[in-house]
């Protein structure tokens, strides 16, 4: 008897730390999964230390302006300003000779009364502080733009596949594995070479080839989990009640297949932006002297012999680079952990 | 098991059609003179001669027929014999390297080649030694330092990271200088009395009894490898760490060490052969991905591969070469994804015996 009945606590005690347990607004709203998600991100320091990189280089974008001013009635804010055309870089600290920006009231108050060029120049005069700064828009920009347009187009052919299946499927499929047989880099490269004489140089060649060679992987991640999610129950019940197929679809099958698709792809956005800035690296797309990070790296190129003498054309895009990249990698090695279903309560 | 492979091989053919489809459509992207003036100097002046360029190799024929020329050739219709084509090898004149495009594959491969076979082990290797020390002191100070390490290095564009080896090492003290090899060692390898073996410059050197060449070869090896190397390894220690993970926690471990197994051969003898299937399926992956041309690292280095070439073409819009490039990798491609999948079958008893 006294065993039945210590069981019998035990199991209310179980019961009662089941029930017990607080759902809190957010979770209710956000449902378990994503509330998981969400709660892991924010509570990993690595993940945290990404986002502090990201907001830093978000607010640098949004104040460009502000931080260093554009030529008066420049038609393109973009083109990095220069001092004179020296060929020869000059150092970190250097007084702007020629024509220097208006000063802004943090120079005035933390630095001085006098531009200088505080990351130095390139060969050229090209202020390399000023493209810096406004590359940050251009990456923020392009990422911003390439992550969204390669997103909506891998959800809706894998919308396609994954819901009409069949023949369809077929097809969408192997034009897939056939866009996705070429290596990445060299694919884009090539279509941004041949788009440059049609459109113009610019950021535009280059982004319309990283889209035309980066929605398959969208489009596979989010065929596989609508196949999954239309096996659902709920997916049956809503048949059985009589439910549209488009109702189907918008209501019950994307938003419940979209997240890991949404999650994995906004994570995207750092190695998007080193593919475009790897691009103009190498002389793709965008012309000489556009405030872009890729294309400032490229300027270290003509040096190599001397860069241990001409080192800040490497160092400050370079850097400026790898932060923004690692903000994004950081948040996404803390979200993969999470997300694997293997990792998960270890 | 058969059936898998005949379906695939029976599928190979299908892509390949598709893929050229689609490399000749953004050729096609271009009207016909921006195509014809790659070949044409001083445009304005020869207008005639663009148009009759056109006009011989048919660039105003619509799509498919234009297709069909570039994938078999021409028939000359009264002799009866058949140019160009790249089913027939003829993959048309490289501007940009100044030489037809099969000898500049022919030269330019094998340098792809020695890089990736120095550049496997090191970065396959090393990867993998890394996640399963990761693994080992699972959220453990080193497991952190691991992970960091290999999160810093992902984050690095090949070229920033590759440029700040040029201006650490080469440009501060002079060794591991880029390019293939110095002047001195080119014009012995391109003399005479060099015998040709294989290509592979390090091989034909110890082959010729030249160690000082071989030397030289491999000085110039260094930073690529390491480059190439270091912006690699967070990718095959994150998986060799995680699917480690989870072998560690399979019912056969908590088998062996019921059994009384130590607990080091636990990890090496019966965790680790069964957390290495992953790694061969990426490192298939990697080595056709090396094999393909590592653009920007090559860029970098000057060093003479597939993948500068291609950069070199697309920057001077030879749009003829860039393509016929990037058709190669897209084979190559394609036949290690074969491979990657085949082997993958055989090595899981699970896909093998379905």
């Amino acid at each position: 008897m006294a065993e039945a009945q210590a069981i019998e606590k035990k199991l209310d005690g179980l019961i009662g730390e089941y029930t017990e347990r607080k759902i809190s607004r957010s979770e209710r709203i956000l449902g378990p999964e994503l509330y998981r998600i969400i709660k892991g991100i924010f509570t990993t320091p690595s993940s945290m230390v990404g986002f502090f990189l990201i907001a830093v280089f978000i607010l640098v974008a949004i104040f460009a302006p502000q931080i260093i001013p554009p030529k008066e009635n420049t038609l393109d804010p973009y083109k990095i300003r220069r001092d004179g055309f020296a060929s020869v870089p000059k150092a970190p600290g250097t007084v702007w000779a020629k024509d220097p920006p208006e000063l802004t009231w943090w120079y005035e108050t933390f630095v001085g009364d006098e531009w200088v060029h505080l990351f130095g120049t390139a060969s050229g005069g090209w202020d390399i502080f000023y493209g810096v700064i406004w590359g940050t828009r251009t990456a923020i920009k392009v990422g911003l733009i390439i992550e969204g347009v390669t997103l909506l187009l891998g959800i809706i052919i894998g919308c396609l596949a994954g819901f009409y299946r069949g023949v369809l499927d077929d097809i969408i499929m192997r034009v897939v594995e056939v866009f996705q047989t070429f290596p990445f880099i060299m694919a884009a490269m090539t279509l941004s070479a041949i788009l440059t004489p049609i459109i113009g140089k610019g950021i535009w060649p280059a982004t319309i080839a990283l889209v035309a060679f980066g929605w398959m992987s969208y489009a596979r991640l989010i065929r596989g989990d609508i196949l999954s999610v239309r096996e659902r129950d709920y997916i049956l019940a809503a048949r059985v009640v009589g439910a549209k197929d488009s109702r189907i679809m918008f209501k019950h099958i994307i938003p419940n297949a979209i997240y890991p698709t949404l999650v994995v792809a906004s994570l995207d956005i750092g190695t998007i932006v080193v593919s475009f800035a790897a691009l103009s690296f190498l002389g793709i797309g965008t012309e000489i002297g556009y405030a872009d990070w890729g294309q400032l790296v490229s300027f270290a190129r003509n040096w190599i012999p001397q860069l241990s003498n001409y080192w800040w054309i490497l160092i400050y895009p370079g850097m400026a680079l790898v932060l923004f990249v690692l903000g994004w990698n950081l948040v996404g090695d803390a979200l993969r952990d999470i997300m694997d279903p293997r990792m998960r309560n270890r | 098991m058969t059936q898998y492979i005949v379906r695939r091989l029976l599928l190979m053919p299908l892509t390949l059609i598709g893929v050229t489809l689609l490399i000749f459509g953004m050729l096609s992207f271009l009207s016909p003179a921006e195509r014809v003036s790659l070949y044409v100097r001083d445009i304005p002046k020869n207008d005639i001669v663009m148009d009759s360029l056109i006009e011989r190799y048919g660039l105003d024929d619509p799509f498919l027929v234009q297709y069909y020329h570039w994938l078999v050739g021409h028939q000359d219709a009264s002799t009866g014999e058949w140019t160009g084509g790249i089913l027939r090898g003829e993959f048309g004149y490289s501007r940009s390297a100044n030489q037809n495009i099969v000898d500049l594959i022919k030269r330019r491969f094998p340098a792809t080649v020695e890089l990736a076979l120095y550049s496997i082990v090191p970065l396959i290797g090393v990867g993998t030694w890394l996640g399963i020390v990761a693994a080992r002191n699972h959220d453990k100070f080193i497991d952190q330092l691991a992970r960091l390490f290999g999160i810093l290095g992902y984050s690095f564009p090949s070229f920033v990271f590759g440029l700040l080896m040029l201006m650490f090492v080469y440009a501060e003290h002079q060794i591991f200088p880029p390019d293939r090899l110095s002047n001195w060692a080119n014009l012995i390898v391109n003399s005479e009395e060099f015998i040709n073996y294989t290509s592979l410059v390090t091989i034909d050197a110890l082959l010729n009894g030249r160690f000082d060449i071989f030397l030289d070869a491999l000085r110039h090896l260094v930073l690529p490898i390491i480059t190439l190397s270091y912006i690699n390894w967070a990718l095959y220690l994150r998986i060799m760490r995680s699917s480690m993970l989870e072998a560690m926690n399979q019912d056969y471990i908590v088998t062996a060490r019921a059994k009384g197994v130590k607990e080091k051969d636990v990890f090496n003898k019966h965790a680790k052969p069964n957390a290495m299937i992953p790694i061969v399926t990426m490192s298939g992956m990697t080595i056709a991905g090396l094999l393909s041309g590592v653009t920007i690292t090559e860029t970098i280095f000057i060093y003479p591969g597939i993948g500068s070439a291609a950069a070199a073409a697309s920057t001077q819009l030879d749009v003829v070469t860039i393509l016929s490039l990037v058709l190669l990798t897209g084979f190559l491609l394609l036949v290690a994804n074969l491979i990657v999948d085949i082997t993958y079958a055989f090595m899981d008893p699970r896909v093998r015996l379905s």
